[in-house]
């Protein structure tokens, strides 16, 4: 409140923590609150995603020759290691939390780099597949090609391989913006063994943003390889 | 009864600061309700003069006022206006954005700056669909459906798509606000079962806003897709369904019909609890009967689409749940009469609004049982029937609860009181204006009238001129109330605490109440509508 000062505490003279804001009893209730409000917000992500995710279910279920055959033309390679990557980046994400929880400070800031560094080479990875994609003219539009049996239904499938990795990177991308106030946050010592709130929310969300991806890697790259 | 000693406080949310930015960076729920205010009504006028436009061409057989493009446009704009950008936001963002901290004893919502992002979000989705209305134009009707929406419409398709896809997150995260508010932020004693029913009736609204928004925005952003880089989702050329794009569409579309109703539904309780001075009749059958139209309403989107191919078990199934939802929304008007019966009622406008809401919305929902009917349905599909159902739902209750509450918490909002004889008179007008415009639109309906075209068999002109002047009826309705509260900001009779003598913590404060809501956190010891007993001698 840029006003708030004109005005006598309604928490009478006691001081309280700095991060503790004027609309709050204490710094439990203000934790529980960001807690709630970040779950509630990933049930909103995942009726996001749910609505590709149905539509991913009933094209595969009209198409599923078509979706194995341009299953085939993903980089299974490529997706592994970026599977392994992501996973490995919510370990350190964890282990962020739990370093935060003991107001380590020193050790927060390294396992938020290590995570975004894990966060940014996904990235890279999934740039170089899309690469290769646009190169093999697997991007749906006037210009796509494949073997003509599944001309257009692979593109149904490329269709919601780019939109599904696509908007999964979007989340990638606002979550390494969090990531980075995360780390400018621990670095100016906001974050304490008392207060570590924003870490341990923006955690969850990290870790959805990867189970996401734990979902469309099986989907788009290993169901019906081999059927 | 308002009497010479009352005063204004000194010290109050709208005098805590001036000037453009302390409004515009605000991050009291108050002022951001009022922010809210003012963007909804100028889009509610800017639906509005299309409506006018509409009802004029109208007005004759032939389409002689506006080109059949043209109309198509006026028709879409105005369905995407007064629903995005009105009827969802309305009661939610207005009214609960300033009630919601104050009934439970709060000093704002769990995360104040997120609201005012929301605020913003609204304005700026709100911005990207203006462009497209003044850049020439949508002319997908509000549904925006595939593939006229995706390939044949030549109109400013993926801007207002991406108005509405931003201004979902407004919802969202408004509806997120509400939730974690009323889970977090309850004053002492203040339990779930003593909450007020606007509380209930948010709080399932919130469950709406964020599980049926998110799969909306998808769905829009697979048009967007679709239209700019050629993928095919709803594409019947590579295998893709606009059936699906319906389905996408109606399950979000369906549950904000109750966006928009519950809040209203929540308001009426309150109404007739202060005006007929008794407890709600079955307080725990009204609050779970939100949730219940909350839940229902996310299994009936089926019956939007008995006429586009879905299968016939499928029909049977939407059409049972469908008649289902009449069961909570039954138990709400008739414990609503309940409480009125041996009350002692006072006829003042925000009664009038709740008495009105009750009429309209039972015309509206027994139309609606019509509709869930497969063979009656395939009737009437794509008629004006449907047009004059669905506005009893979202003018007629929607609306309606939407000026009840607003003259209701006017003096809380303003701390002054409005006009009540002027305020009478357009309660009157705007019922009769409404029921003139709507009433003969279920007629020429069933008589065979579609919507969406700009001319029409010259039989249907008298229902059809009866309509026109109803909405011009309806038109100077709106409009009173406009002037008037404005007026009263000024000149209007100091308010004082508790101008109605009613119960609720919004009427423990002062009007308007201060930046924090109370002078001290007030610990809660009664329940919801104790009319008669010890509260009321100590509120007053």
């Amino acid at each position: 409140m840029p006003d708030a000062a004109a005005h006598p505490s309604p928490h009478g003279a006691h001081a309280h923590h700095p991060a503790l804001a004027h609309h709050f009893d204490n710094l439990a209730q203000q934790r529980e609150a960001a807690t709630l409000g970040m779950w509630v917000f990933l049930v909103t992500e995942v009726l996001f995603f749910g609505g590709l995710f149905a539509t991913y279910a009933i094209y595969r279920n009209w198409y599923p020759a078509a979706f194995a055959a341009a299953s085939h033309e993903l980089d299974v390679t490529l997706g592994t290691i970026n599977t392994v990557v992501l996973i490995t980046s919510s370990l350190t994400m964890a282990l962020g939390v739990h370093a935060a929880q003991l107001g380590q400070r020193r050790l927060l800031m390294v396992f938020l780099a290590v995570t975004m560094i894990l966060g940014a080479a996904f990235l890279g990875i999934k740039g170089v597949e899309y690469y290769h994609k646009f190169v093999e003219h697997h991007v749906p539009g006037p210009t796509f090609q494949f073997e003509k049996e599944h001309l257009a239904h692979a593109q149904i499938f490329f269709s919601l391989y780019f939109i599904m990795t696509g908007l999964h990177a979007v989340h990638m991308i606002i979550g390494l913006g969090i990531m980075l106030v995360m780390f400018w946050l621990a670095w100016r010592g906001t974050i304490t063994a008392e207060y570590y709130s924003p870490i341990e929310v923006s955690g969850l969300y990290w870790h959805f943003v990867d189970i996401v991806w734990i979902f469309l890697f099986p989907l788009l790259y290993l169901i019906g390889r081999h059927g | 009864m308002p009497t010479p000693t009352l005063f204004m406080p000194p010290r109050h949310y709208l005098n805590d600061g001036y000037g453009i930015k302390s409004w515009l960076l605000t991050r009291d729920h108050k002022r951001i309700a009022l922010l809210y205010l003012a963007g909804v009504t100028v889009f509610f006028f800017i639906g509005g003069a299309m409506a006018v436009l509409i009802r004029l061409e109208l007005a004759t057989p032939v389409g002689d006022l506006v080109s059949d493009e043209t109309y198509n446009k006026l028709f879409t704009m105005h369905g995407v206006m007064m629903v995005f950008f009105f009827l969802i936001p309305a009661i939610p963002s207005v009214l609960g954005n300033f009630l919601v901290p104050i009934m439970i004893g709060a000093k704002d919502l769990a995360f104040p700056k997120l609201n005012l992002a929301s605020w913003y979000i609204y304005i700026i989705g709100a911005s990207f669909t203006t462009y497209s209305l003044v850049t020439g134009g949508l002319d997908t009707g509000w549904t925006f459906y595939a593939p006229f929406s995706t390939v044949s419409s030549t109109s400013n398709v993926i801007s207002a798509a991406l108005g509405i896809f931003i201004t979902g997150f407004s919802s969202i995260l408004t509806g997120l606000n509400f939730i974690v508010t009323t889970h977090r932020m309850r004053a002492p004693g203040m339990t779930w079962f003593r909450m007020p029913l606007f509380m209930w009736s948010i709080y399932a609204t919130s469950l709406i806003m964020v599980l049926g928004t998110p799969v909306v925005a998808i769905t829009i952003l697979l048009v967007a897709a679709e239209r700019l880089f050629h993928f095919g989702f709803f594409d019947p050329r590579v295998g893709g369904d606009p059936v699906l794009f319906q389905h996408l569409f109606w399950f979000y579309s369906h549950p904000a019909v109750y966006i928009m109703v519950l809040p209203a539904m929540g308001v009426i309780s309150e109404l007739v609890a202060a005006f007929c001075r008794k407890q709600v009749f079955g307080y725990s059958f009204v609050a779970f009967a939100s949730l219940g139209i909350a839940v229902l309403g996310f299994l009936v989107w089926g019956h939007h689409m008995f006429v586009a191919g879905q299968s016939v078990y499928a029909a049977l199934v939407f059409s049972l749940l469908s008649f289902l939802v009449a069961i909570p929304s039954a138990v709400k008007v008739f414990n609503w009469t309940a409480t009125m019966y041996k009350g002692s009622i006072s006829w003042q406008t925000p009664m009038l609004y709740a008495i009105g809401f009750i009429g309209l919305f039972t015309i509206g929902g027994l139309t609606g049982l019509f509709l869930a009917a497969v063979g009656l349905d395939v009737h009437v599909t794509d008629t004006y029937f449907i047009v004059a159902h669905f506005h009893y739902i979202m003018v007629g209750g929607t609306i309606m609860g939407y000026l009840g509450g607003l003259h209701y918490w006017w003096p809380k909002i303003s701390g002054r009181l409005y006009p009540e004889f002027l305020a009478k008179l357009s309660a009157g007008i705007i019922f009769l204006g409404f029921n003139l415009t709507f009433f003969p639109q279920f007629v020429v309906g069933y008589l065979g009238m579609p919507r969406r075209y700009h001319a029409y068999p010259p039989e249907f002109q008298v229902l059809n001129v009866l309509s026109s002047a109803g909405a011009s009826i309806l038109g100077v309705g709106y409009l009173i109330p406009m002037a008037y509260l404005m007026w009263s900001l000024r000149y209007g009779k100091i308010a004082g605490a508790n101008p109605w003598g009613a119960v609720g913590l919004e009427w423990t404060t002062t009007s308007p109440p201060p930046t924090e809501n109370f002078a001290e956190t007030p610990i809660v010891t009664w329940d919801a509508y104790e009319y008669g007993g010890k509260l009321e001698g100590h509120v007053a």
